[in-house]
């Protein structure tokens, strides 16, 4: 099987500090990748750096197999539009409502006439439970309502690759599980890849395919849960044994 | 994707989803206005994603309108996304009403009044903890008065110079092409004092001290109240009100006669040099026309006003810091009414003033 994406010898900096050393890693269609490990350790840097929102100092990042470190913007367009995100505070634009809020990827890049966009933003609403504030502004919601939001934002187009910042950070257990439940079924019924960043261990055992584990900007073991829990890496064993309650 | 209409069946074919709906759309409607189909076939759509299925949809709600719609054929996978996309049965609620025109300026009214009898009380509150400062530091930090007397004072020196200067070069120059008309050159010293003491200087001392510190303190203490400072302040049984608020009222009520006599200085030094150059007056005649044409009265109102002025920026400023409500994009709103709003305030004590002291 290809990979979607394929990361080699990313290394990332923030003045002096290696935040990334050396991350050679291949995420496959169809799975749900969870990137994991300590606050601190690069998680979300990772995810800055596969989405360009970083520059590496050096290493390949390829989506399909382009080289997106090369790209202008208007190519670079093109493969943004098959990417989602859901960023950690969910990034909705305060100045608008949330319909308006998902309503703006489905205006800007499609050309779906009126009554079809206005589906398409109820059906998303609908998936994350929140057909009732439709017209409400960001201000108005909780946090775990923001992050639903924002998530039917970032399936708004369908994208191909599902990108979730902390999803369930934040949230009460129940409707983080409701958000895995969710992601779950995204995967199911739109074969999405999906990449989450996350350090909440019931998430990773409900939805993790594969998992990436960081430990100080350096890739400890990337693999199945059950390998993960199998090859006797004390920082990955102190991991799961300091969760468990 | 291609469609065509048998035997009042729709035959989609090929994939459906946001990038081919669009044209797909205007295909089958074209379609439509010739014969209305009564089932849609499905059997030969191989990708759908939400788009094609708000699309399925729409198709459904119109047509059934006109009789019984049905689908065949859907691949079980097809029919997958169709359940979980489907928009059909969802409930939507009601946009929020709309408020017509009268409906408006009567709201504003009242959210006007309700703002002002708001701004008295804190005006009350700020006014009791600022009396009560006086004779005890109490619930302020150390050293906070300085620091605020810096901020505000010290630090806006530079451009109030600046643009004191300039205003009174132009108003001089102004002045004195008329004058010179006149032959009533040694009364353009007269005008000067007049002018910046009653009137520009602190007028224009206090429009910088609005933009520039009516607007920090708004957004601070905005700042403080998203991020929940303010409540902390409150948890620890500290008044909001006479920590942040009153060390930037007594360094304000200190600063801004110094900052207006400053600006008089200042604005009398371009106002001139015009006189001296344009207008051949001597510097001891200038300086003693000047001197000479104020009252005692006029200085006293001129600081007094300006006390009047600073105190109102600061409440407006801290009224509009705490009144945000929800995230960061309510600093930048607060910032900018306080600003409005104390500009406004400044002007409308200024025609008091100018009413009460001709």
């Amino acid at each position: 099987m290809e990979p979607v994406i394929s990361i080699r010898n990313l290394i990332a900096k923030y003045g002096d500090l290696t935040v990334l050393d050396d991350i050679s890693v291949d995420i496959f269609p169809g799975e749900i990748t969870v990137i994991l490990g300590s606050s601190g350790c690069g998680k979300t840097t990772l995810l800055k750096n596969i989405l360009r929102l970083v520059e590496p100092v050096s290493g390949s990042v390829k989506f399909w197999g382009e080289e997106i470190l090369d790209l202008d913007d208007v190519q670079m367009e093109k493969i943004l539009r098959k990417l989602g995100v859901l960023f950690q505070s969910g990034a909705l634009l305060n100045s608008i409502s949330v319909y308006e809020n998902i309503s703006i990827p489905l205006e800007l890049h499609t050309k779906l006439p009126r009554s079809l966009i206005d589906r398409i933003i109820q059906v998303k609403l609908n998936l994350v439970n929140l057909s009732e504030v439709l017209y409400k502004f960001p201000s108005e919601l909780s946090g775990g309502m923001k992050k639903r939001a924002a998530l039917a934002r970032a399936i708004a187009l369908d994208p191909q690759i599902l990108f979730c910042d902390e999803p369930s950070a934040g949230l009460d257990p129940l409707t983080a599980a409701s958000l895995d439940e969710l992601i779950l079924s995204l995967k199911k019924q739109l074969k999405m890849t999906i990449v989450v960043v996350t350090h909440e261990l019931a998430s990773i055992h409900r939805i993790a395919d594969k998992i990436i584990f960081l430990e100080e900007g350096k890739m400890l073991f990337n693999g199945t849960l059950e390998e993960a829990k199998k090859a006797g890496i004390p920082q990955i064993d102190t991991f799961f044994e300091v969760g468990r309650f | 994707m291609s469609c065509k209409i048998v035997n009042n069946i729709l035959y989609l074919e090929g994939s459906l989803n946001a990038e081919t709906v669009p044209e797909t759309f205007i295909e089958v409607n074209s379609l439509l206005k010739q014969k209305s189909p009564n089932t849609i076939d499905l059997s030969n759509v191989n990708v759908l994603d939400s788009a094609g299925v708000a699309f399925l949809d729409e198709l459904n709600t119109r047509l059934s309108a006109e009789g019984i719609l049905l689908f065949q054929g859907a691949t079980p996978e097809i029919q997958e996304v169709i359940d979980s996309f489907s928009s059909l049965k969802i409930k939507v609620p009601a946009p929020e009403r709309k408020m017509g025109f009268f409906e408006k300026i009567g709201d504003s009214l009242v959210l006007a009044g309700q703002n002002f009898y708001n701004v008295m009380l804190l005006a009350s509150e700020v006014f009791y903890w600022a009396i009560i400062g006086i004779f005890s530091r109490k619930g302020q930090r150390k050293g906070s008065f300085t620091i605020q007397c810096s901020l505000l004072g010290s630090q806006a020196l530079p451009i109030l110079s600046l643009l004191s200067f300039i205003v009174g070069f132009i108003l001089s120059l102004q002045a004195s092409v008329q004058l010179a008309n006149f032959g009533a050159n040694v009364f353009i010293a007269d005008l000067m004092a007049f002018a910046m003491v009653r009137e520009i200087a602190p007028l224009i001392t206090a429009i910088i001290v609005a933009g520039r510190s009516g607007s920090a303190i708004a957004s601070e203490i905005a700042t403080m109240q998203v991020t929940e400072e303010i409540d902390a302040l409150k948890t620890m049984a500290l008044s909001p009100v006479r920590y942040v608020v009153v060390p930037k009222f007594h360094a304000i009520t200190v600063v801004m006669p110094i900052l207006v006599m400053f600006s008089i200085l200042v604005s009398e030094i371009g106002g001139g040099l015009i006189a001296i150059d344009y207008l051949d007056l001597s510097v001891y005649t200038f300086v003693q026309r000047s001197i000479n044409v104020l009252t005692l009265k006029d200085l006293v109102t001129s600081f007094g006003k300006s006390v009047i002025f600073a105190w109102t920026i600061v409440i407006i400023g801290a009224y509009c810091g705490f009144q945000v409500k929800g995230g960061a994009e309510g600093v930048g709103k607060a910032t900018t009414s306080s600003v409005v709003a104390s500009i406004f305030a400044v002007i409308i004590w200024d025609a008091i003033f100018s009413l009460l002291y001709l």
